[in-house]
């Protein structure tokens, strides 16, 4: 059933009403009793032996409590921070996986690495400690980009890894390859270098640890996208504490973007301090903490080619890829740059041959992993520069071009030649949407109006795809995951028929409370007000997997479905005997069960008491009570896809970038809620014109960070954006039970490469060939001035 | 940010007397420089003498042919004064550009004169429209004022108590930000004064300093292309990651060209 | 410590606080209204935006003594009991907020923007944003809101 607040309805959020107030309860809005407060040293160094800690006069200090050390770590046997993917090198061997203690221990390998905890009764105490403390570092060479340490002779982060390689894997078939090539009528090459960016949600992060010793009993208070993986974590390799010691509650979090998806040491410190010192240990970020602290994105450098025969059709693609993954290796980091990139390198073409290698490289930097789109955005990039440049090259329209090589609606399920099978879309469609979309017949008019106002127009394109809901468990433990990869929910009907929904899913940001409500609207014809969705406690919820890579309407959604339907069921059966009527006769619709082809019915509510109040009930084959759990691990990935235009003036003078127009077209499966999709959209368009033209983390050689604060790391402010144009096109995914793909990524994966088209495109006449990420003003009046000498004007 | 003793005095007299003979004491006015530079714990007084209180220093007149903007008036009071728009619509236009409303509400024109900061807007305004500081001491001229990196001719203890700007007769200011700090990487303010062209930038250099070839040639026509073909050296300019110093040096061509148009 | 009284959503506050406290602190820590965010460490972000006097101000970069003679507004204080300011109403109407943490400082800022322009063009509210960082919605939703919202004060259809 659908209804006005059912599927497809662009109802207002139920969880806006406490932000706006401002009683949300994100981890440092939360003070308990006797609290405490931690404080972490450390770094400032990318490479240096720690050779003396000196806590005496910090621990005299007043207030403090304790000055821990990687010492007090390892005399206490806190586990090291695990991986949770391994990838094995092409050889078949394992990845390097270096260790990964919670307190730098001997030695320290990035700037940021903690070395020390100060705990004392307020934030302002212990931070006046921690400067008393006395650490003695012999300072080592260090490596902070991927050019250094690949380079010959380069310093080693860790001994075990020679080169600094983590990994050397590839996948596809690469003398299909060679054959494709030799046979091309036209190759196309580019070397790209995909820019490292910090995620910075809003909220830095935090966490409270409290151990009750009464009961022996731990609870964990975290910004964390996935609570019961962080306490399975704590649980098996960390803290070893069993889970039933231990609860993980991630109350309101603002903003991941994949950077709280993580299992970090501060989550085990406060834990183990709080122990330690008999109060409650908060820890919270400071802003230039969370640069050097929290796990960053992309940081590729890749060389592609791309052979096509002489109409275009594209015949091969061969890839080579350096990853950066930091010093240590965070929670999914080997997975980033191989199974959630490489295998995305078709993209929405149908390309018989593909042939990519990543070697993954250790840096004296802050890990690097999953931000948001997560290998996607690098694969997006890649390709689509590359077709871009191919259009370029061969003269040959940028839209016939795609055209000429989407895989075609017929061509579903198509099996890419890097292991993905995409199981539905129509890229032609979002492609002729996005068209109408941006007016691009009307280009030409609008590309001579910015002429005369001196500003040099630029249109650029991407057709991208990408994968969602990362799955089936048995598929992805084949390649390395340490993990299940389903979601569970428990849906409980209480006796007069209001709802409550335990998902296993994250909310920070998504707009789970509302969305989630209406699948309950549509299946039960509850209204969203009679519902309430519980999530973010690992007390209060059976397990979950939490939220990332667009996950949680596709799995977790498919998971709340499932439950439904067993409730459903059940209710089939009590409404049968309340109806005296057979169950096969019992259908459930528009919220009540009826006997088909009567007028005589139950509303779910009668039925839902009668479960609870079983005085006239079916006891002797029905158990009473109406709640049901249900896990859901999806048989394949979601493939969303579509095209994204934007539209740039440059003006020629400053090298200023502005961005003018964006118009999209995304086929993000069935919607739930156009207007948090849409909403969805436009924060990944952000983010990915952010990369595009604002975001880096800049590292030097020996990696010193030198853009660690909001007065140096750029990111979108309103007046650098555009309104969007946002369409969709909806083919419903044919694998799981409500049609969705997932839209958390979209726009910061499609858009990135359509910005930078559009820069070369506005440039183009000048002669300018290629510009990297991201484009900033004095790249571009470089990249200007170099063509104009070059030209010899 | 360690802690210091604060003072909220309501008259000049009463804030310099509580400065005397405090060495570690600083004057806080707006904060929005100041309280930046204690958060990271890179400047540590012992007390803090807060302006915050004293009317006197709020004040905005038009005493003959100059424009008087006490020390105490807020950037967002600077841009919608009515008298500023009148007389100096580039000063208002200034003052309307710094920071962020946040920052403009609390900011005031002595804090930001007094910290002498290389990337901030008024020095530009203070030395191309020729202005006075006037301190409770003395009456110092803009070429006498910034002397360096976040340094003024101000002695320790003395209190700028409101700037003197000459009326001119056309002055605009062009600024290219730093996109994240909202600084002036370049800031250049071109006026056309009874005395002649000042051209003043911002940003680009250790402190704010002037450009006599784009004054001489302004001087001959006071129109963009005026400035065609002169170019400023790189030597001596800041450069970051943000932007070299050829970028900048580049940059002071382009916006004072810009704020030439503006005047026009 | 010294004793300072605060007036805070039009109620006095007595608290001790050292004098090198922030606003936000003593608002966050001591008067539990968190939700007043901090999400910075430089005055950039904007999460942490009050109205002081009826002036939108960062008060992570305002001393706490400084603000002793203000009437001081948070998030808290802007609702009418159960009703949402005419604002908050627009961000919820347009979903101008998703994880919520900027928002705050958002409604707060835009509050002020149309107090003194109720007919502000989609430029003008762009760039009186430069003070306000959102990370989640691109800023679309946010510029609807105040444009919803300013329509409703000048009498139109929200």
């Amino acid at each position: 059933m659908s209804s006005a607040q059912g599927i497809g309805a662009s109802i207002k959020r139920k969880e806006d009403r406490r932000f706006l107030l401002g009683k949300g309860q994100y981890t440092d809005d939360i003070t308990l009793p006797d609290q405490s407060y931690a404080v972490l040293i450390r770094s400032p160094y990318a490479a240096a032996l720690i050779k003396k800690i000196d806590a005496a006069a910090a621990l005299a200090a007043p207030g403090v409590l304790a000055v821990l050390t990687g010492d007090d770590v390892a005399a206490d046997g806190l586990g090291g921070i695990p991986c949770g993917w391994a990838v094995k090198n092409k050889d078949g061997s394992n990845m390097v996986e270096p260790p990964h203690p919670g307190l730098a221990h001997g030695k320290a390998r990035h700037v940021g690495d903690p070395v020390a905890m100060v705990v004392a009764s307020s934030k302002a105490l212990a931070k006046a400690a921690a400067k008393l403390v006395d650490i003695d570092y012999d300072v080592l060479p260090g490596c902070g980009r991927l050019p250094e340490a690949t380079a010959e002779g380069a310093p080693l982060v860790w001994d075990q890894a020679p080169g600094n390689v983590c990994f050397d894997w590839h996948i596809g078939d690469a003398a299909l390859t060679d054959a494709a090539f030799a046979k091309a009528a036209h190759v196309v090459e580019l070397d790209l270098v995909n820019n490292r960016v910090a995620p910075n949600a809003m909220e830095p992060r935090a966490a409270n640890g409290h151990y009750a010793a009464a009961n022996d009993h731990y609870t964990l208070y975290t910004t964390s996208q996935n609570p019961h993986l962080t306490r399975l974590l704590l649980a098996a390799f960390t803290l070893h504490v069993s889970e039933h010691k231990l609860r993980v509650i991630a109350p309101d979090v603002g903003g991941g973007f994949g950077s709280k998806i993580f299992h970090y040491a501060e989550e085990l410190l406060v834990l183990w301090a709080s122990r330690r010192v008999g109060r409650p240990v908060k820890w919270t970020a400071d802003r230039s903490e969370a640069f050097i602290s929290d796990a960053h994105g992309r940081d590729h450098i890749s060389k592609a080619q791309l052979a096509m025969d002489k109409d275009g059709k594209f015949l091969g693609l061969r890839v080579h890829t350096l990853a950066n993954m930091g010093a240590y290796l965070s929670t999914f980091a080997p997975a980033v740059p191989t199974y959630l990139y490489a295998t995305l390198l078709s993209g929405p073409y149908d390309f018989p041959a593909i042939y990519a290698e990543v070697k993954a490289i250790f840096t004296n930097t802050v890990a690097v992993d999953a931000y948001r789109g997560a290998g996607r955005p690098e694969a997006t990039y890649l390709l689509e520069r590359l077709v871009e440049k191919a259009a370029r090259e061969t003269g040959i329209d940028r839209v016939e071009l795609r055209r000429r090589n989407l895989i075609q609606p017929s061509q579903f399920p198509y099996q890419t030649q890097v292991a993905l099978q995409y199981d539905i879309g129509d890229y032609q469609a979002t492609l002729d949407l996005a068209l109408a979309k941006i007016d691009y017949a009307g280009y030409a008019q609008r590309h001579a109006a910015s002429a005369a106002n001196g500003k040099l127009r630029g249109i650029g394109m991407s057709t991208y795809i990408e994968a969602c809901g990362i799955a089936p468990s048995a598929l992805v433990g084949a390649l390395g995951a340490r993990a299940g990869l389903y979601e569970a929910a428990n849906v409980r009907i209480h006796p007069t028929g209001s709802v409550t929904v335990f998902t296993g899913t994250h909310s920070h940001g998504q707009g789970h409370e509302t969305t989630f409500a209406q699948l309950i609207a549509d299946r039960l014809g509850v209204s969203t007000d009679n519902v309430e969705i519980v999530h973010g406690d690992t007390d209060r919820i059976p397990f979950g997997m939490g939220t990332y890579g667009s996950r949680s309407a596709s799995v977790g959604g498919s998971a709340i479905v499932k439950a439904l339907d067993k409730i459903v069921d059940k209710g089939k059966k009590i409404a049968a005997h309340l109806l005296e009527a057979s169950v096969a006769d019992i259908e459930f619709r528009d919220g009540a069960y009826r006997v088909v082809g009567t007028d005589r019915q139950k509303a779910f509510g009668e039925v839902a008491f009668a479960a609870y109040v079983p005085h006239n009930y079916p006891i002797d084959t029905v158990e009473p009570g109406l709640e049901e759990s249900a896990f859901y691990d999806p048989k394949n990935f979601t493939f969303p896809g579509g095209t994204h235009f934007v539209e740039v003036e440059i003006d020629p003078e400053t090298g200023v970038v502005e961005v003018v127009d964006v118009a999209i077209a995304d086929d993000v499966g069935v919607i739930i809620n156009p207007m948090i999709v849409d909403g969805q959209a436009h924060g990944g368009l952000a983010q990915g014109i952010g990369q595009a033209l604002y975001e880096e983390v800049q590292y030097d050689a020996d990696g010193q960070l030198s853009n660690g604060s909001y007065m140096t790391y750029c990111m979108p402010r309103a007046a650098d954006l555009p309104m969007f144009k946002v369409g969709n096109h909806v083919t419903a995914c044919t694998h799981n039970p409500l049609g969705v793909k997932g839209v958390g990524e979209v726009g910061a994966i499609g858009v990135p490469p359509a910005v930078i088209n559009a820069v070369l495109d506005a440039l183009a006449p000048l002669g300018v060939k290629d510009i990297s990420m991201p484009a900033t003003p004095e790249k571009v009046w470089r990249a200007i001035a170099a063509a104009k000498q070059g030209k010899g004007a | 940010m360690k802690d210091f003793q604060f003072h909220r005095p309501t008259t000049v007299a009463e804030a310099v007397a509580l400065m005397a003979g405090k060495d570690g004491a600083k004057f806080l006015s707006g904060g929005q420089s100041l309280l930046p530079v204690l958060k990271l714990d890179l400047a540590e007084p012992t007390d803090l003498i807060s302006l915050t209180g004293i009317a006197e220093l709020r004040e905005i007149r038009v005493d003959g042919q100059a424009l008087v903007i006490g020390a105490l008036v807020t950037h967002d009071a600077v841009a919608r004064s009515a008298d500023v728009r009148k007389h100096i619509p580039g000063l208002a236009a200034l003052a309307g550009g710094i920071g962020d409303p946040q920052v403009r509400n609390r900011g005031t024109l002595g804090g930001s004169v007094a910290h002498a900061d290389p990337s901030a807007d008024y020095p530009a305004a203070i030395l191309a429209l020729g202005a006075t500081v006037h301190t409770n001491l003395r009456k110092i001229d803009a070429e006498e004022f910034f002397t360096g990196l976040f340094e003024s001719a101000l002695a320790p203890g003395e209190l700028v108590t409101a700037v003197s700007f000459p009326i001119p007769k056309r002055a605009a200011y062009a600024k290219f930000a730093h996109r994240a700090s909202k600084y002036a990487l370049v800031g250049v303010m071109v006026a056309l004064t009874s005395s002649g062209v000042r051209v003043a930038v911002t940003g680009a250099g250790a402190k704010v300093f002037r450009v006599s070839a784009m004054e001489d040639a302004l001087t001959k026509g006071f129109v963009p292309e005026a400035l065609s073909g002169i170019t400023v050296s790189a030597d001596d300019l800041n450069g970051d990651a943000e932007a070299s110093a050829e970028f900048r040096a580049h940059l002071i061509g382009v916006m004072a060209k810009r704020a030439v148009a503006a005047c026009q | 410590m010294p004793t300072i009284t605060l007036r805070v959503n039009r109620k006095n506050h007595t608290v001790e606080c050292a004098n090198s406290s922030l606003l936000v602190d003593v608002l966050r820590e001591q008067l539990r209204l968190t939700g007043t965010h901090v999400g910075c460490d430089t005055s950039q972000c904007g999460a942490c935006t009050v109205h002081v006097d009826g002036h939108s101000v960062k008060s992570c970069t305002m001393l706490a003594v400084e603000a002793q003679d203000a009437e001081i507004t948070t998030i808290e204080g802007l609702a009418d009991g159960n009703t949402l300011h005419p604002m908050q109403a627009a961000f919820q109407e347009c979903h101008g907020l998703q994880c919520g943490f900027c928002t705050s400082g958002m409604v707060m800022s835009t509050t002020e923007l149309v107090s003194r322009n109720p007919d502000p063009s989609e430029p003008e509210i762009r760039h009186w944003l430069e003070g306000n960082l959102c990370r989640c919605t691109g800023y679309h939703n946010i510029v609807r809101a105040v444009q919803t919202c300013a329509r409703g004060s000048r009498g139109g259809t929200p």
